[in-house]
């Protein structure tokens, strides 16, 4: 009964994203007046190198075989499909002859341990203050602190994670500013190799996790605060409940269960923040993957990152949203 | 309105800062069209020179007046997110009238798509077309692609504004004694929503502001168009910190930083303003 | 020896919103006294300040009402302590212990994801400490009392009915047998069968418990149906209080007479007459007496001059010009 209220709806939901966001990707890719096979064959020709028109032809051929843009525009889309369903975006034109998804595995992980740890983390701070400073209300400190969020909230993670950049390569040096461990140690399963990784995963993590602070806090004091009005809150501190109850059990575990809400809604704006982060800091993630992709002209890399990427954060959704169920048990039960 | 704006400016501390802001930024902006040189030409003036009298932000490696290059990029900047939001606001409120006045299948599927395009990591999407496009746009162009993504949240917002109006008594009342729907929508609900829709189009704003210059920073912008997005992107090519030269990367990135700082401030006291919840919450506050 | 004391309390509601400044005077000047053992009505009109001045007794408001002047004196055995010049730690122990709260539409009042179950170990771990060997057995028992099944403890709030909820949060209310309990609008928004239930349910838990009840509703018929002595309050002051025999017998004051009027009897046929008017804005009160614009036997004085709440015979107090008296300095 459960299962067919909640989960059917949400499983329903995630394959529209992925079918619209597919759809997206072909039609905006589509309807742009540039032709990726053209601009390939410009880059190499503007730099210098002479074909003749018959190598052309053939070369532009091949282009067209490697990018799928073979056939009528429902060959083409229907291309695109199967490329996703099976995993298959071709070999990038950069790294030839890789295939697309060899790369992007191997990128991938930094990228989700970065994505999942800051997400966490900037979620959790950001819930677990914004619930203390909403249930204290008019309180200087609470205050104080929603002023100083407010200030960083908006900042893009750009800037933040330039502002770090400039401040820890030229000020404070005490952190690594690039790569995901230093260079020359080999990957195992060691303290020294973990410590390497923390310190440079500290800069990326602690950009995405400021940038990414000020929503939650902002949201959650907001909701808390109208939480402490509710007559359930109000019905537990005339029955003398302890403050500490009150904030977790009756506060922050009411209000909370929007964040969870908010926070599958958020997830494609946190991996674009970590991909930007990545770029900032060299960080050996997708991010800079997708640059490489984009100043080599890699149709297919770019390609296969974006359709990924469109997966990734719809599986993120569906997961969260199956999550939830376990917090609020109005979902639960009817 | 006018009361509306000044209740904001004698009693939000947020807003004064903000509008007070926004209006030296514009100002700024305008001073534009005194700008001496024709920031397409390089060399105009000696390169990297420090702040000083004469170039009040110094000069950057390409020999272009620092201070005049940022008057352009800010008008430039406020421009494309002007045009995005605005575009972005049409589709938001088509969107949400539709689904929100039509209700039933219409609506359901509407906002199956609407939420597709919330959860739907918009930077891969638009470094796609975006380097498909690559050095084509112009600003309108970047405008035009970026509003393309900013309407699925605010259509959302106002839908559910649309919702609880309809739910109202004013409009059963409105309804039964044979009101037309153009009146209704136009004369009574609009006032409600025009507020919502300000207020979102602010939010955008940043939004569009902030996704520039990522575009930028990755070399998908209008790379010879001065917009804070492909300032940033110049100095950092051209090493700009490594090198000393922080006048050229700390202007467009501390003008970006005040700019949408007060735009926030902006739509924060002015959502703050209209939503009934808030302002109880100030008057507890006073209490 | 009066369980409850209240000494010219004045609370108002301060607001101040972008630059305007206003002070609604829910509960302005009231004074009364409570016998243990007993049941004692405040009765009026929505806006006359009731349910203010339970928040106040209750100790469970919060800005912007605030508390100008006055007393809340509660006899814990050692001469009367004003609870308003409590600390908050002291006022936590006294809570639920020796007096609880009932408050209006208790139909959100259980926290919507906790069983309730886990409400009870809440309200009641907090006051003692380490459960009792059969805490639920207990809870179950008592629940049985109020006609609610055992299975409601393992429930969440939201597949309970409105009903089952409130007769959940009287328990919950009684639990620790409080000696005092301060009910507002227990049986608003119920229908007529449960409101029944709920009414023989505080009798019963009254005469049981021997506790003291505070019940604030509009209901006349409610009042009658359960209160010993009567308050009637208007625009934030209490105009008459006698016993509740005595009140119905003989209404001294108009506003009274007007309340008692409305109520139906069956094969009654005569016309009811209802108040003129509206009551005044707690922001604005009329100048002197705050009922003589809707009044039909308002004298010269009445509009110069407050009556203030004086004794008549037989317990019978009353704040009207009407009936001699009353007259200020």
């Amino acid at each position: 009964m459960f299962l067919k209220r909640y989960l059917l709806p949400r499983l329903f939901q995630y394959l529209v994203v992925i079918f619209v966001g597919t759809t997206i990707v072909f039609i905006s890719t589509r309807l742009t007046p540039a032709d990726p096979v053209q601009q390939t064959i410009q880059r190499i020709t503007a730099q210098g190198g002479y074909m003749d028109p018959a190598a052309v032809e053939d070369f532009a051929r091949t282009l067209r075989e490697l990018y799928g843009l073979e056939g009528s525009v429902l060959q083409q889309y229907a291309g695109l499909w199967k490329r996703l369903l099976t995993a298959n975006f071709g070999r990038s034109y950069t790294y030839f002859p890789t295939p697309v998804i060899q790369l992007i595995g191997t990128s991938l992980p930094w990228t989700l341990g970065l994505l999942s740890l800051s997400s966490i983390l900037s979620w959790l701070a950001g819930t677990i203050l914004g619930g203390l400073a909403g249930y204290a209300g008019q309180e200087k400190w609470a205050k104080w602190l929603e002023s100083i969020v407010m200030i960083i909230r908006p900042i893009p993670y750009y800037i933040v994670a330039l502002l770090a950049l400039i401040l820890f390569a030229y000020f404070l040096p005490i952190f690594p500013i690039s790569g995901a461990f230093a260079v020359g140690k080999k990957v195992t399963l060691t303290w020294g190799f973990a410590l390497s990784v923390a310190k440079h995963a500290f800069l990326p993590a602690a950009s995405l996790v400021v940038g990414g602070i000020g929503v939650w806090f902002i949201q959650m004091k907001s909701m808390a605060s109208n939480i402490v009005a509710e007559d359930y809150v109000m019905f537990g501190r005339a029955g003398g409940l302890s403050r500490g109850k009150l904030v977790l059990q009756y506060t922050i575990r009411n209000a909370m269960l929007p964040q969870i809400t908010g926070l599958a809604l958020a997830l494609g704006q946190l991996l674009s923040g970590a991909l930007v982060v990545e770029y900032v800091f060299s960080y050996p993630g997708v991010g800079m993957l997708l640059y490489q992709a984009i100043t080599q002209g890699d149709y297919n890399l770019t390609m296969g990152i974006t359709m990924l990427s469109i997966v990734v954060i719809a599986t993120g959704v569906l997961i969260i949203d199956l999550i939830y169920p376990l917090f609020d048990p109005r979902v639960r039960y009817r | 309105m006018l009361n509306v704006l000044r209740d904001l400016l004698r009693h939000d501390g947020r807003f004064i800062f903000g509008f007070c802001m926004i209006l030296g930024i514009v100002f700024l902006a305008l001073l534009y069209f005194f700008c001496p040189y024709d920031l397409s030409i390089w060399n105009t003036v000696p390169r990297d020179r420090p702040p000083s009298a004469r170039y009040l932000l110094g000069t950057n490696s390409q020999g272009q007046d620092v201070f005049w290059y940022a008057t352009a990029a800010i008008r430039n900047s406020l421009l494309i997110g002007i045009v995005a939001a605005s575009l972005s606001r049409v589709v938001a409120v088509l969107v949400a009238l539709i689904a929100g006045y039509r209700g039933g299948r219409v609506d359901r599927v509407l906002m199956s798509v609407n939420d597709s395009f919330v959860v739907l990591p918009l930077l891969p999407v638009l470094v796609l077309v975006a380097s498909m496009l690559k050095g084509k746009m112009g600003i309108l162009g970047l405008g035009v692609i970026l509003a393309i993504f900013g309407w699925a949240w605010d259509a959302r917002l106002i839908r559910a504004q649309i919702l609880s109006l309809r739910e109202r008594e004013f409009t059963k009342t409105a309804i039964l004694s044979g009101m037309s729907s153009l009146r209704l929508v136009l004369g009574e609900h609009l006032p409600f929503v025009i507020p919502l829709i300000m207020a979102t189009a602010i939010n955008n704003m940043i939004f569009v502001i902030g996704t520039e210059i990522v575009l930028a920073v990755f070399g998908l912008s209008s790379l010879e168009t001065p917009t804070l997005g492909t300032m940033i992107y110049w100095s950092v090519n051209y090493q700009a910190m490594l090198l000393g030269i922080w006048w050229w990367i700390l202007t467009p990135v501390v003008i970006c930083i005040l700019l949408i700082l007060s735009l926030y401030m902006l739509s924060v006291s002015i959502s703050d303003f209209l939503d009934p919840r808030t302002r109880l919450q100030v008057i507890k506050a006073k209490g | 020896m009066p369980l409850l004391r209240v000494e010219n309390l004045k609370a108002y509601y301060l607001m101040d919103i972008y630059g305007i400044k206003r002070a609604v005077r829910a509960v302005d000047g009231v004074s009364f006294q409570v016998e243990e053992n007993s049941i004692f009505g405040i009765a009026g009109e929505s806006g006359c300040g009731k349910t203010s001045l339970i928040k106040v007794l209750s100790a469970t408001f919060t800005p912007p009402l605030t508390v100008q002047e006055g007393k809340v004196i509660y006899e814990l055995g050692n001469g009367g302590t004003d609870i308003l010049s409590l600390d908050g730690e002291h006022l936590r122990k006294l809570r639920w212990e020796f007096f609880s709260y009932v408050p209006q539409g208790s139909m959100n009042v259980l926290n919507p994801v906790r069983r309730v179950r886990n409400t009870f170990h809440d309200f009641v771990g907090a006051h003692r400490v380490g459960a009792p060997p059969d805490f639920l057995g207990d809870v179950t028992e008592h629940l049985g009392h109020l006609g609610l099944p055992p299975e409601v403890l393992a429930s969440y709030p939201h597949q309970l009915s409105g009903g089952m909820r409130q007769r959940i949060t009287l328990a919950l209310a009684t639990i620790l047998k409080p000696r005092l309990i301060l009910a507002d609008e227990p049986t608003t928004a119920l229908d007529v069968v449960v409101q029944r239930g709920v009414v023989q349910l505080l009798k019963r838990i009254q005469a049981e418990q021997k506790n003291t009840l505070i019940l604030v509703t509009h209901d006349m018929a409610v009042q009658a149906n359960l209160a010993d002595r009567l308050a009637i309050m208007y625009a934030g002051k209490i105009v008459e209080e006698a016993p509740t025999a005595e009140l119905f017998g003989n209404p001294l004051h108009p506003y009274t007479g007007y309340l008692i009027g409305s109520l139906p009897r069956i094969g009654d046929k005569a016309y009811k007459v209802s108040a003129p008017g509206a009551p005044p804005s707690l922001a604005s009160l009329p100048g002197g007496c705050r009922f003589h614009p809707r009044c039909p036997h308002a004298m010269d004085v009445c509009r110069t001059e407050e009556p203030e709440l004086s004794d008549m015979a037989s317990g019978h107090k009353l704040a009207c010009f009407l009936h001699g008296q009353a007259r200020r300095g």
